[in-house]
């Protein structure tokens, strides 16, 4: 059965959604209808917008904001968070070392084909270290709950996670509309993340740089569509925005093109996937990049983040091994779990899966936005079988696991509340120190019944309570 | 800054200056074809003229409020059309979304897309109040700009740009004065002549001004003396000068370097400062108005130069 984020197991109301059921009861749910048409013009007036590829209509969507808020206590964030901090240090030392010696592999913990033949593997990192040892600055982690005290990791994000603006404007929509609302609850605030964002991509400064570090946000530009978030970020730590165009190299130094002329910048907190950032380096044919940016890199002129090559780690074939990374860097037992998950390259798993297709969800390993999919209770005999030919040409290429049933949320519907599959994803930024701020995304499937959570897809999002 | 964000915020408030220019410059159009004695085609022929976009139109040919309608409100393929310009200045404030505060961001950005909606026949209907909500938008930018922006270098820019383009604004609107032609029964002094003269003033919201500097009575010379050569009414092409001089100044300082723009700019405010309306008649006003407009360009061009514009 749905475990419900609200009534827990045996049907009451749980302590910690006290406050928010008496509120739904206070304002009616015509009233948080109206409310809720508030916060959307507001939200289209501050401009929080995604834009939708391929697809006609509005090019600038509005992401569906539900008001009910997700709550989690104290007690459960303290597991949580400790369950992050470990995974993303355990992460980061394996993208160390399968850029060094790749001892894990040569331990036989993770098979050699799967990290070194993998798109994501990029070669042009090898032997080198970054500022801090640090590749993935801010690692955005998946979680889905699936009963009281049932946590499970569903994916991790290891380049550039976005969806933190969401986190922060919803708090602020809500605490904008509502501040009756956080008078009367001890909620965590969120609103600290640009700050600490800043600090930990200044303490990863290369060795070239003296003083204080010029950390800029680079972002492929304004039809992108997580712009809003790239151009927010920048404000609220007061750093430039740049594109490409922006930045040249000279003698392995990074400069942006300013009204004074040339200005060296230091760190670049970089929202362009890995192919797009140097066409020196990576691909040949792109226009989008900086030429000999990756050069400069390497020479200790300035510093990405994240690191080039960082989505080795969060790949889905890699994904399986990460509770024996925790163990085998850190000596730790995992505090969060993974989704059991079959890997279709393997002839034991290949033959599970194959023979209960309706039952699971299959994943390409290098998918992403949650296209891709098969969901096999959902799905037609039909559909099943395309998918199913897919996975005999290139069994490598799927994962599978259970359909998980995702933890309901109340969530407003047009006649009153109603419960809603949601997930969760918290930022955690590793610098010299790991930090992470109460709080992240949760996003939550609007359609009845359905599991997707991806705005692309039709999902929402909803503030995230931290109780203290 | 970088050049970028500088050039983008120079041109987003040229942009929405624009916007309202081509607005103010329809009020005065319908003003005049509904004066006494309008033919109701050298009026908009007049409007077609000053903004360069005779060629649209043809040189032959009646030219009706709807082409007008049509072309220079919703037409966003002609970068004077009021749509057109409410939406590049959207676009440019997008790409430098941190060099803007929320609220002028919030002025750009609501109601941008309101023109798409509009067929012809609607927004004659609607004229008026289109026209006064295409003012309303610039007006608040302005008003979020001015109580909540940064002093730094890209409000230098911003408030150039906009003095730039308002200066050219009003040489037009003057300059369609030039290009009506007064029927052959009315005599330069005229009644209509009056109207025409009135309905720039009433155009550049400058009748009430006008009227504190030179009491009741008009005069094309005190109407030409006004919106050329007040340094106190802030449409006047001195006062606009001013500005941009002022701005190429604090640039200059912010960046401890004098640009050729810089020493344009005070040039055009010194040459305009010692002139006087008589001298400009008998020079002739047309010529004087394009001899400005031409100035003009050539400072836009310094600029951009100047501060490595893309």
């Amino acid at each position: 059965m749905t475990f419900s984020e609200m009534l827990g197991e045996n049907g009451d109301v749980r302590d910690c959604y006290a406050v928010v059921q008496q509120w739904v009861e206070e304002t009616g749910i015509e009233g948080l209808h109206r409310r809720l048409g508030e916060a959307e013009a507001i939200f289209r007036r501050i401009g929080i917008t995604f834009a939708v590829y391929g697809e006609g209509g509005d090019p600038e969507r509005l992401i569906p904001f539900d008001l009910l808020p997700r709550v989690f206590t104290a007690m459960e964030w303290q597991r949580l968070e400790a369950g992050i901090r470990q995974r993303a240090a355990a992460l980061n030392a394996f993208l160390h070392d399968v850029y060094h010696r790749g001892e894990i592999i040569r331990a036989g913990i993770v098979p050699a084909d799967i990290v070194y033949q993998n798109k994501a593997y990029k070669p042009e990192m090898a032997n080198f270290s970054p500022p801090g040892r640090v590749y993935s600055h801010i690692v955005g982690i998946d979680i889905v709950r699936t009963g009281l005290s049932d946590f499970m990791v569903l994916e991790d994000n290891c380049r550039t996670p976005s969806g933190v603006s969401y986190m922060l404007e919803n708090r602020e929509i809500m605490t904008r509309m509502f501040p009756e609302l956080f008078a009367r609850e001890r909620v965590a605030p969120v609103d600290n993340y640009p700050s600490q964002l800043l600090r930990t991509l200044q303490e990863v400064a290369p060795p070239a740089c003296k003083g204080q570090p010029t950390v800029v946000v680079l972002t492929p530009g304004s039809l992108n569509s997580a712009y809003y978030e790239h151009s927010y970020l920048a404000d609220l730590m007061g750093v430039e925005l740049v594109e490409p165009a922006d930045l040249f190299v000279d003698e392995g130094l990074v400069y942006m093109k300013t009204t004074c002329g040339p200005t060296r910048v230091d760190v670049i907190y970089r929202r362009i996937d890995d192919d797009y950032l140097d066409p020196l380096a990576f691909r040949p044919d792109s226009l989008l990049g900086v030429p000999g940016l990756f050069h400069a890199y390497r020479a200790g002129g300035v510093t990405l983040c994240s690191a080039p090559g960082s989505g080795i780690a969060d790949d889905k074939a890699i994904y399986v091994y990460v509770p024996e990374m925790i163990r085998f860097y850190l000596g730790e037992t995992a505090i969060l779990q993974n989704v059991p998950t079959w890997q279709c390259g393997r002839q034991a798993d290949y033959e599970h899966v194959m023979a209960h297709l309706a039952a699971l969800v299959v994943k390409e390993v290098h998918g992403s936005g949650g296209y891709g999919m098969l969901i096999g209770p959902q799905a037609s005999a039909d559909e099943i079988e395309k998918y199913a030919a897919r996975i005999r040409a290139n069994p490598g290429e799927f994962i599978a696991q259970p359909t998980l049933d995702l933890s309901a949320s109340p969530t407003l519907g047009p006649a009153g509340l109603v419960q809603r599959h949601v997930d969760f994803r918290p930022y955690c930024l590793v610098g010299r120190d790991i930090r992470l701020v109460p709080g992240g995304l949760t996003r939550v499937a609007l359609a009845e019944g359905s599991l997707v959570v991806n705005s692309s897809q039709g999902g929402g999002v909803k503030d995230t309570w931290v109780l203290r | 800054m970088l050049s970028r964000t500088a050039e983008n915020l120079f041109w987003m408030a040229r942009y929405m200056e624009r916007a309202e220019s081509t607005a103010r410059l329809l009020t005065m159009g319908q003003r005049m074809t509904i004066l006494p004695g309008a033919t109701m085609r050298d009026e908009w022929r007049s409007v077609v003229q000053v903004t360069g976009c005779e060629d649209v139109f043809g040189r032959d040919g009646v030219i009706r409020e709807s082409d007008i309608v049509e072309h220079l409100m919703l037409n966003p393929d002609n970068p004077s059309s009021i749509r057109a310009c409410l939406g590049r200045a959207r676009a440019n404030a997008k790409s430098v979304r941190t060099a803007l505060t929320q609220e002028m961001w919030e002025a750009l950005n609501e109601g941008w897309r309101k023109l798409e909606t509009y067929g012809v026949a609607d927004a004659r209907r609607d004229f008026a109040e289109l026209i006064d909500w295409v003012k309303n938008r610039a007006m608040t930018f302005r008003g979020a700009t001015e109580s909540g922006h940064l002093r730094n270098e890209g409000h230098d820019f911003l408030r150039a740009g906009g003095a730039l383009e308002r200066a050219q604004m009003t040489l037009r609107l003057l300059d369609v004065k030039y290009y009506v032609l007064l029927p052959e029964t009315e005599v330069v002094g005229g009644h209509r002549d009056h109207y025409q003269w009135t309905s720039v003033l009433h155009a550049l919201s400058g009748s009430r001004a006008y009227h504190h500097v030179y009491g009741g009575s008009y005069s094309p010379r005190q109407i030409t003396d006004f919106l050329m050569l007040n340094r106190q009414f802030p449409r006047s092409v001195l006062y606009c000068f001013d500005q941009i001089a002022y701005r190429l100044q604090r640039l200059a300082h912010w960046h401890g370097t004098r640009t050729a723009a810089n020493l344009r700019s005070e040039e055009m405010v010194e040459t305009l400062s010692r002139s006087n309306s008589d001298e400009i008649f008998v020079r002739g006003l047309h010529e004087t108005i394009q001899g400005k407009i031409v100035q003009c360009n050539r400072l836009g061009l310094e600029i951009a130069e100047a501060y490595h514009f893309g």
